[in-house]
């Protein structure tokens, strides 16, 4: 009367079942929450643009999210915020203009040094080349408001020692006063630039390099015929690094540049409007807005290789 | 429409000088350093058959110089900037600390022990300190929960585009953008901000958000936190994928629950990278200014060291308090690089 229970069959079964259930109850409740965090980060900004593009009574008496019951779009907004006839309006056609002005330099020169330095610091045989690089290296490490009041003294009165003159005072002005952000961005962008650079000029093949010696290239040529082409997404990611940096920088925009709208990019303008017309929505979303479309579309563009130069050395001091 | 393209002439006038300059130096770096050893080099070579021809031996030991001739153009723009736009500034700073208002005197500490007799200077390193513990900690948390709920999800790619996003949005802009959420309006009327409404539909009474000590300081570390999860997330999401997949299915045979796998490979797998991650989080929140000044401008008790910095030595003219708040900003840097180097050390032992 000995029962033989069908074992192997029965038990095998339930927990592949409650296995697979708790599964994809886990995946649904990781999907649940992956959808609730996307949400959260994407809904303020999705508020702004919504706002900047409604009637200016609307977007003061009533909240964004009501937008869909009642549609109203208007460009208004854009208009006068760019280009508007009075001082408050925001005018920031203009320093939209300046905000490339600043950039663009601010960004070629300090790719261009980078390069060289890291080419000469990985490739040239010379005597203290370590040194140089630690030196370079730990130079990330102090935050550029170290070299804030020092460097706008020394623009403006020059540097001197024991009242020798070293260097003499820049005693820029107006539209000239682009050269002092540039200078400066061009320094604080450099050890970490080097440093990225670097990273990656050192690993191309050595072979490659002994190669173009023996056949009697020089330094220069084989920087230009053989380095350049083959670190180009080395320098595409940190020269959009460094754009969205040099776009998106207050501090050193506030400082160097000055508030006036010969010079000063839309951050500076948009921080000043934020503090005296904080409750004028209609400019401030529109402004914010035209403030961040470019970095937005040469981020989405060209997120790869921004990806790449984060992995390869998100070190940054 | 008062945009004049006339008024804008300068300014792309500068633009022009600007990348003339570049081409100059840079174009004429690289052709000085062609043209004249390619020089160098033929007279070598006519010295060389001159030598053969004659007999005398050459002096050895050119050539290693010329390499450091080579270097020396190389790394003169960067070397050359370096020194007076960081360096000499730097050390500047340092000493212009120990010194009084305009520079005129020595005070020796007197600058940092000011810091500590005001309270509101006390203030403002406490709340830099509260910035500095939960900003790394809460956006590396958030950006590693969402980099292993998206791994090998559907639309990963979306997914990891919109956490991503705020990063290309400067701390300006995201200053507004917050700035709306909070944005209050008295009781009785339709609110404008989100928080307000949502807080309004929870039964509450409106609150103007960012004139509430302490909470308004927590709002704004809320602004950091949305922006730099998404650099923590991109970073966490590579360590996570470079695991290999052997070990994550050796693990699966072995039984283990999702729950154990995150704990005992994912995380041990990917520690360099969160050090890497908090240590980069930590220095930036510690330099935090654009935020604050957007949002607050250092008012209702928001303010932390760069915004007082800057207060200090480029609005109320005092540049030694300003150079000492400079300083101990660096000061505060250097222990978390210095954890960062050891614990990437202890890494590469193990």
């Amino acid at each position: 009367m000995t029962t033989t229970t069908p074992t192997r069959a029965g038990t095998d079964a339930p927990p592949t079942v409650a296995g697979r259930v708790r599964r994809r109850l886990n995946t649904r409740w990781a999907t649940a929450a992956s959808i609730v965090i996307a949400i959260v980060w994407t809904i303020p900004t999705f508020g702004l643009l919504v706002s900047s593009f409604r009637p200016e009574d609307q977007i003061k008496t009533t909240g964004w999210w009501t937008f869909f019951a009642d549609p109203q779009l208007t460009l208004e907004n854009y208009e006068q915020v760019l280009f508007g006839r009075s001082s408050s309006a925001g005018q920031l056609a203009s320093y939209f203009l300046n905000s490339i002005v600043i950039t663009l330099p601010s960004v070629l020169f300090p790719l261009a040094f980078a390069a060289l330095a890291a080419y000469a610091l990985a490739w040239i045989n010379f005597r203290g080349r370590d040194w140089i690089y630690i030196g370079i290296f730990a130079l990330q490490i102090v935050p550029l408001q170290m070299a804030l009041v020092p460097l706008l003294s020394f623009f403006s009165q020059g540097v001197g020692v024991g009242g020798i003159e070293l260097l003499p005072a820049w005693n820029l002005d107006d539209e000239q006063r682009f050269i002092q952000v540039w200078f400066a961005h061009t320094c604080f962008a450099l050890p970490l630039g080097v440093f990225l650079l670097h990273n990656f000029v050192s690993q191309l093949p050595r072979d490659l390099m002994e190669a173009a010696r023996v056949d009697g290239a020089t330094h220069p040529r084989i920087f230009r015929t053989i380095v350049l082409p083959l670190i180009t997404p080395a320098l595409a990611a940190y020269g959009i690094f460094q754009f969205l940096w040099v776009w998106n920088d207050l501090l050193v925009a506030l400082i160097f540049a000055g508030g006036g709208d010969e010079t000063a990019p839309l951050t500076v303008r948009l921080a000043e409007l934020a503090g005296t017309r904080g409750n004028e929505w209609q400019r401030l979303t529109s402004g914010a807005f035209v403030a961040i479309v470019v970095p937005l579309l040469v981020f989405l563009s060209l997120q790869r290789y921004f990806v790449r130069g984060l992995l390869a050395g998100s070190v940054k001091g | 429409m008062n945009f004049d393209f006339a008024d804008e002439a300068p300014k792309l006038a500068m633009l022009l000088y600007g990348v003339v300059a570049f081409v100059v130096v840079v174009g004429g770096l690289l052709l000085l350093l062609d043209v004249v050893p390619t020089r160098l080099a033929r007279r070598r070579q006519a010295r060389l058959a001159a030598a053969v021809a004659t007999g005398t031996p050459l002096e050895p030991g050119r050539r290693r110089s010329r390499e450091g001739l080579f270097a020396l153009f190389f790394l003169l723009p960067t070397v050359l900037l370096l020194g007076i736009g960081l360096v000499i500034p730097a050390i500047r700073t340092l000493v212009l600390s120990l010194k009084n208002g305009d520079s005129t005197q020595w005070v020796g500490l007197r600058n940092y022990g000011w810091m500590i007799d005001r309270p509101e200077i006390v203030d403002i390193l406490r709340n830099t300190a509260l910035w500095v513990l939960l900003v790394p900690l809460l956006a590396t948390s958030v950006g590693l929960i969402y980099a292993v709920l998206v791994d090998r999800a559907r639309l990963e790619a979306l997914a990891k585009s919109l956490i991503f996003l705020p990063m290309a949005i400067s701390f300006v802009g995201a200053g507004i953008i917050w700035k709306f959420v909070y944005a209050f309006r008295p009781a009785g009327a339709d609110q404008i901000g989100l928080l307000n409404q949502i807080w309004v539909w929870l039964g509450g009474e409106p609150q103007q958000w960012l004139a509430n000590p302490p909470l308004n300081t927590l709002l704004l570390i809320v602004v950091m936190i949305w922006i730099q999860a998404g650099f923590a997330m991109v970073v966490l999401s590579a360590a996570i994928k470079a695991i290999p997949t052997d070990m994550i299915e050796a693990a699966r045979i072995d039984g283990v629950n999702a729950w154990q796998q995150f704990w005992r490979i994912t995380l041990p797998g990917i520690r360099p990278a969160l050090v890497v991650v908090v240590v980069t989080v930590s220095i930036a929140t510690l330099k935090l200014f654009d935020i604050v000044r957007t949002m607050t401008n250092g008012n209702f008790d928001t303010n932390v060291i760069a915004t007082e910095l800057y207060n200090q030595a480029f609005r109320y003219g005092e540049t030694g308090q300003g150079s000492a708040l400079a300083v101990v900003l660096f000061i505060l840097v250097i222990p978390i690089v210095i954890y960062q180097v050891r614990s990437l050390r202890r890494q590469r032992e193990v």
